[in-house]
């Protein structure tokens, strides 16, 4: 058996979700007794040894330019082409955008099982199982996969960033048909300064208890002091309190923070479905009676506006600021 | 200009999640259904918002299912279909769907095949891509806007940590989420409307499937929430950085 696992990069740097992606690959191959490779496409990133940390000796590169521009059917006929050359039975991705628009891709041309949104490793005590979240963070699923091939999305900070090895990863440049793209990418225009919502550790929350975007200091601030992103629930979205890009929810993006701290939320089930899977929650509400009580770790029924302050000036001071 | 747009059947935002026949099945008596919301409050409002603007559009919807989805496609068409096939299939998982709908849609005459991004309930992202490559179209991802530019779609996609501005040619298949448009809510004369517009029931055809459902699972309770006083928020701090080890 041989694991391909598929590295997203941008900036001249190996994306956080891919490193976690070959940790899983590399610890699915240690469970099955056989090898992780991975697979690069376009410009190489710099910092391709890195993978060595994370279990994965050798990455096989197709250094074509074309491919700095991503188009999900060139990619699948790249990738396809790869995992052919090196006899690639499960093929692993992170479910991040670009995993999510070739993994299925990929899953139809190699007529290969897919478990999209993985959170963790496959028991393959009797057939080939994978778990992975569904009906939004409120049930688990175990699907098996029955095709010889398989192909296995892991869900951003799902599976936790290993690292197991040294680095050393060597590249080797494959040649393969790339084929003209049908879409063409015009701009592409990334949120300076923020860390993006979907790899934050950390994320601070507000919702319509903070009464308007006025009073949003206290979570930017809370958000600078502990290197967090920040989120919003909708109604706050809606009304342009904030940007939509940080709307969380049913709706909005899902993500599994390790902490996510909720000031004036009151949890609504929709709003829960896009948070539930963060390892600590803390809401900070005044109704005691919020439902989003049942769902936290710790809270404090306070007013946001007495209690922030306190926990601000605390974290300042344990942070030595 | 003729766009087909999947629609999925998932259980309500605030169904209650529960199983049976020993956690193999989803508990679905009871349960309130709905369209997809992606599938209905940005595919479909984002299709019926191009015929509004190029009267010669043609909206087909595509669903698959048995006959108890019915009511679910008959809303669709009240918000705005022109005409609805539902494959008369058991659904098994997403490559078999993605199969059926393909088998339609390749001599459909489609210049545009739309789906949401996921759907609420196996949270997959799957069809889009899989019927992408079962009709070899290009396929653009998690889209929160589209435009028509000529023969041109202008469509801006969510990517990790920003956006991205893609330029395509038709036919083009997309997946779609918050941003492509605002949920809207049938009117009478569309309620109305629905009951004639056509609704063609098709045979399945054979497909395979790849993966099947071996159980579900509940998550784990959670413990409780240990509540911290409002006079003392300092001690919240404590416990997030020497009990939970957060901070």
């Amino acid at each position: 058996m041989s694991i391909l696992v598929y590295i997203d990069h941008s900036d001249g740097h190996i994306k956080k979700q891919s490193l976690e992606a070959a940790a899983y690959a590399a610890a699915l191959a240690a469970q099955s007794n056989s090898k992780a490779d991975a697979v690069i496409l376009g410009t190489p990133p710099t910092d391709v040894a890195v993978l060595g940390n994370y279990g994965i000796q050798k990455a096989y590169t197709v250094s074509d330019a074309a491919l700095d521009s991503f188009d999900s059917q060139v990619y699948c006929s790249v990738i396809a082409q790869v995992a052919e050359k090196v006899a690639a039975d499960i093929i692993v991705f992170s479910n991040n955008a670009n995993g999510k628009a070739v993994a299925p891709r990929l899953s139809a041309k190699l007529k290969a099982g897919l478990v999209a949104g993985a959170i963790a490793l496959p028991d393959t005590s009797n057939g080939f199982v994978v778990k992975k979240s569904v009906f939004s963070g409120k049930a688990f699923a175990n699907i098996s996969i029955s095709s010889a091939k398989k192909i296995i999305s892991v869900n951003p900070n799902s599976f936790g960033i290993k690292t197991s090895g040294t680095e050393n990863a060597v590249t080797e440049n494959i040649t393969v048909a790339v084929p003209a793209a049908k879409t063409k990418v015009d701009a592409v225009n990334k949120i300076k300064g923020e860390i993006p919502l979907s790899e934050a550790e950390i994320v601070v929350s507000g919702g319509r208890g903070l009464k308007g975007p006025e009073n949003w200091g206290m979570v930017t601030e809370l958000a600078d002091l502990l290197g967090a992103a920040t989120a919003c629930s909708r109604p706050v979205a809606d009304v342009n309190w904030r940007p939509h890009h940080e709307h969380v929810g049913q709706t909005g993006l899902a993500i599994a923070p390790n902490l996510y701290f909720a000031i004036g939320i009151s949890g609504a089930i929709q709003h829960l479905a896009g948070v539930n899977r963060s390892k600590t929650i803390v809401v900070i509400n005044k109704d005691p009676e919020a439902p989003f009580f049942k769902a936290a770790d710790y809270g404090i029924v306070g007013d946001a506006f007495e209690v922030m302050p306190k926990i601000i000036e605390a974290v300042k001071k344990l942070k030595g600021k | 200009m003729k766009i087909l747009v999947c629609i999925s059947k998932t259980p309500d935002t605030t169904a209650k999640i529960a199983f049976t026949d020993n956690n193999t099945k989803f508990a679905g008596d009871g349960v309130q259904w709905i369209i997809n919301p992606y599938d209905e409050w940005y595919a479909l409002v984002r299709a019926i918002e191009l015929k509004e603007a190029d009267a010669g559009t043609i909206i087909h919807l595509i669903n698959v299912g048995g006959a108890d989805n019915d009511p679910i496609i008959r809303k669709a068409l009240a918000l705005g279909g022109d005409e609805a096939i539902r494959v008369n299939s058991v659904n098994t998982d997403s490559y078999n769907v993605a199969s059926q709908i393909a088998a339609v849609a390749k001599d459909g005459g489609y210049h545009l095949v739309m789906t949401g991004k996921e759907t609420i309930d196996y949270n997959g992202s799957s069809i889009g891509g899989m019927l992408a490559e079962l009709l070899d179209l290009p396929y653009i991802s998690h889209a929160i806007k589209l435009d028509l530019s000529g023969s041109e779609v202008i469509v801006v996609r969510e990517i990790d940590g920003g956006e991205e501005t893609d330029k395509a040619a038709l036919p083009l298949i997309v997946s779609c989420q918050k941003g492509m448009a605002e949920q809207r809510i049938p009117n009478m004369k569309g309620i109305m409307g629905a009951r004639t517009k056509p609704l063609k029931v098709v045979e399945p055809v054979d497909a395979e499937s790849l993966t099947s459902i071996a159980s579900f699972e509940l998550p784990p309770a959670k413990a409780g929430v240990k509540l911290v006083s409002p006079d003392q928020p300092e001690e919240l701090v404590r416990l997030l950085h020497e009990e939970a080890r957060v901070i």
